[in-house]
């Protein structure tokens, strides 16, 4: 993983990629981010840059990997699967949330958007799903409840290194 | 970073979400793992969450062991806190504590280093996972079916192998000072042991060799492939005496049982699940959106790919939903009309399904009756010859062609929601080429058990055209076998790779309207599992029969994934892996189950044949058993007779009836507990107690 991390920076930094910080431009030419439509909330979220400018350090890259791993624990990619759907960080998935996240699915381009009657109707089937307290959003106890019986988010939700 | 854990947690009335069942079984299970570290280990940023754990009920025994820190979601900053909180804490703990939180601690850790090797020992497991990240999990999980194949096959060779060859052979060859017995069978009459096997002797064409390659005969009869070999009743390795005919037939149920309990097994996570997603599409949109996205997939194409199916999937389901709404809207008048066409075309369906018996019932009498050992060594008369002993597995691969092209068509009449279409497409491919086989083992049954004349009769079966009938079985479904293989080889040869090198080499419309194929899991799933009830029926008749499944199916992977890579375009409606991993298991057990009916009525059923196998001294198959037990103990002997007995079967069933009514109650009631705490929950909202503003 130091490895590939230290492949990302310039050369000039490359003796303590401890301590640098790989801009955001460099990270999503990681061919595993590269097709990812959740690239920019990835390394929004596990980037502990100041600045706002989402660059990662090394650690920030490990966290990644090891939630991304196999051996992750459920609870773990939970917990990380919300805060990057969450778009507008407000702690809870909103229509508006669920709304954006219907679009990075299908996919960038006018022709691959659901119809507006298809959006409503689909965040309206989301929301009678897995909304508990039915006030509308969803929060990350209800978000991980619905995880915890979803079969397919153990398998997809790991990246190979 | 403004997003802060614990915000979440003052927003939501996680008291009452705790008492949610699963909540509660995922807390039970993370105590069991967890310890009392937690409560004094809680760093500040996540005090909220860990403090409303250790509110949750408190854990049995004190388990020590702390959570190890990567399982909490923060940051390596703040692990590294964590960390430091835990080993300062592990001081304060008396010295026997201490040892068990290091050693658990350590244990762990080689666990999971052992985990991790034993992956790497993992067959095929860089091509799968190649396949996974171009094609998506629902490809994926078809190659995941086929190793469980080649592995399941593996180990009952090596049963059959060590239990039933292995002795043969080494007291046949008198290795270790072993012996054998041919024990003439007593109250026979004389001419039903008669059994002369026509093995090449003398000089031969070459090509023979290739003609008995292919059916099982000549060379091939008399070698250990085949039941007639096994013409021993007793062994000796040494000094102890190997019941032969016993090993034989407690193999055959062995090798049984164990896939029926390997596939139980392998299906048991899927089931729970499939069982919860089945109940009225419970929870898909939200499994669809959460858990839809692909994290593995690393290459653009396959990303656009995805983008376009993910898309389809939900324009799909939510037509269906509204398909669905009209449907309980049809007036009575429509209903009628759309029932009686269902009928007429389930009618339809049934005399489809006749005529594929029927004629896969004429070609095996034809081919059974024709075929005979040639005594010209002409080859023009040979290859007559072979073609007609192929005549059954030919019949058979056309009726599972073009049964399923003649369900699809007709299916789009009846008018169901898509979902359910595709499903009793499947089932009724899945019956067509169960039931296959079936039929052509009736129909072999029927000539074999044919007796006009008295002489016959005496023995139970055809003795002069069938002298050892096991053998005859298990040629058939040797030849099944060969030709499925043939078949497939062909197909990816002739068929796949010309229609590619078409598509890109001529750019007219029709054929770039055709296109390339994609890759259709169901139809080679149902294939491979036809090949696998076939193994499963033959290997009574063929002990070393596994074997060649074996190969075939380590050969078959490569064939496929090739064909693939090169020739195929992924499929425009993908299928869930979850979803898949279950239904190909449960055609499996199927299969397996249809598997049982054959053999149970060759192994009980009909006379086991005089001159050759183990069996030559038993009426039937079976008949080995009961003469063992009569050989046991006289205890022994009377509780495996009570066992056996009514007084000792209805009152154990109607017990197993009464559990099993047991769990549907409580599973019941757990229902009904869980829609009153859900509508609790949404009580909460509005009292003024719990109700805390959001900010």
């Amino acid at each position: 993983a130091y490895k590939r991390f230290s492949e990302l920076l310039p050369k000039e930094e490359r003796e303590n990629a401890c301590s640098a910080r790989v801009p955001k431009s460099q990270i999503l030419t990681l061919p595993e981010l590269r097709a990812n439509p959740f690239q920019h909330r990835i390394c929004r979220v596990f980037s502990t840059s100041y600045e706002g400018d989402d660059s990662m350090s090394f650690e920030d890259f490990l966290d990644m990997l090891s939630v991304f791993s196999d051996s992750a624990t459920s609870d773990i990619k939970s917990h990380y699967a919300f805060r990057i759907f969450d778009f507008d960080d407000d702690g809870t998935l909103d229509r508006k949330d669920l709304g954006k996240l219907v679009n990075c699915l299908t996919g960038q381009g006018e022709e691959s958007r659901l119809s507006n009657m298809e959006m409503e109707q689909l965040i309206q089937n989301i929301l009678e799903e897995s909304d508990i307290d039915k006030d509308g959003t969803i929060n990350l106890s209800e978000f991980q409840h619905v995880i915890s019986r979803s079969p397919d988010f153990a398998m997809y939700g790991g990246l190979q290194w | 970073e403004v997003f802060l854990p614990e915000e979440t947690r003052a927003a939501a009335p996680v008291d009452f979400l705790q008492e949610l069942p699963s909540y509660q079984s995922a807390l039970r299970r993370r105590a069991a793992a967890g310890g009392t570290q937690e409560r004094r280990a809680a760093p500040q940023g996540s005090a909220g969450l860990r403090a409303a754990e250790a509110r949750g009920p408190e854990q049995e025994g004190g388990e020590l062991g702390a959570r190890p820190a990567r399982e909490y979601p923060l940051s390596i900053a703040e692990k590294r806190r964590l960390r430091d909180c835990q080993q300062a804490d592990i001081k304060y703990l008396s010295g026997w504590k201490q040892w068990k939180t290091t050693s658990s601690k350590s244990l762990k850790k080689v666990l999971n280093e052992v985990k991790e090797f034993s992956s790497y020992l993992e067959l095929w497991r860089h091509d799968i996972r190649s396949i996974e990240g171009k094609f998506g999990t629902g490809i994926q999980s078809y190659f995941s079916f086929l190793r469980f194949l080649v592995l399941l096959n593996f180990i009952i060779f090596i049963l059959m192998f060590s239990f039933v060859t292995l002795p043969t052979v080494i007291s046949e060859y008198g290795i270790f000072n072993s012996s054998f017995a041919k024990i003439a069978p007593k109250n026979i009459e004389p001419h039903c042991t008669v059994y002369k096997p026509s093995g090449n002797k003398g000089l031969v064409y070459f090509y023979t060799y290739f003609k008995d390659l292919l059916s099982g005969t000549g060379f091939l009869e008399v070698t250990a492939l085949f039941y007639g070999y096994y013409t021993i009743d007793a062994a000796w390795l040494s000094i102890m005496r190997y019941n032969l005919p016993l090993a034989y037939l407690l193999a055959t149920f062995g090798y049984l049982a164990l896939s029926l309990l390997w596939i139980i097994k392998r299906s048991g996570e899927g089931f729970k699940q499939n069982l919860v997603h089945d109940e009225d599409q419970f929870q898909s949109y939200c499994n669809k959106i959460f858990a839809g996205w692909d994290f593995c997939i690393t290459d653009p194409n396959a990303a656009q790919l995805k983008h376009r199916s993910l898309q389809y999937e939900l324009q799909t389901d939510l037509e269906e939903e509204r398909l669905k709404r009209k449907i309980a809207d049809r007036t009575m008048k429509e209903k009628l009309c759309i029932y009686s066409l269902r009928i007429f075309i389930n009618i339809t369906v049934i005399a489809v399904l006749s005529g594929c018996f029927y004629s896969i019932y004429r070609a095996t009498v034809f081919s059974q009756e024709n075929s005979n050992v040639s005594i010209g060594h002409d080859i023009k008369t040979d290859s007559a010859n072979l073609l007609v002993q192929y005549l059954p597995s030919m019949v058979i691969t056309l009726a599972n062609f073009i049964a399923p092209l003649i369900f699809s068509f007709l299916i789009r009449f009846e008018d169901y929601s898509p979902a359910f279409e595709i499903r009793l497409t499947l089932m009724r491919c899945i019956f067509v080429r169960l039931a296959n086989i079936g039929v052509l083992l009736f129909s072999l049954w029927s000539q074999i058990s044919y007796c006009a004349t008295d002489k016959c009769k005496a023995c139970g079966y055809n003795y002069e055209l069938y002298p050892c009938w096991e053998s005859e079985v298990g040629q058939e479904m040797y030849k099944l076998m060969i030709f499925d293989f043939i078949i497939i080889l062909a197909v990816t040869l002739f068929v796949d790779f010309p229609r590619k090198l078409l598509v890109t080499h001529c750019s007219c419309k029709p054929v770039q309207w055709c296109g390339l194929q994609e890759f259709g899991i169901s139809d080679n799933v149902l294939e491979i599992i036809y090949g696998q009830t076939i193994c499963w029926i033959g290997t009574f008749f063929s002990p070393l029969l596994p074997a060649i499944a074996t190969i075939k199916y380590f050969i078959i992977f490569y064939i496929k994934k090739i064909s693939l890579m090169h020739t195929r375009k992924p499929a425009a409606r993908p299928i869930r892996a979850s979803s898949s991993n279950f239904f190909f298991l449960v055609v499996l057990l199927i299969g397996l189950i249809l598997a049982f009916i054959p053999l149970g009525i060759s192994i009980a059923h009909i006379p086991s044949s005089k001159a050759c196998g183990p069996f030559r001294s038993f009426n039937t198959s079976w008949a080995v058993v009961p003469d063992t037990i009569r050989g046991f103990p006289t205890g022994l002997q009377q509780v495996l007779h009570s066992i056996a007995s009514e007084a000792f079967a209805v009152p154990f069933f109607m017990v197993i009836c009464l559990v099993m009514f047991y769990f549907i109650a409580l599973a019941g009631a757990h229902k009904r507990v869980v829609e009153q705490l859900r509508e609790q929950l949404v009580m909460v909202r509005f009292d003024p107690f719990f109700c805390t503003p959001k900010v």
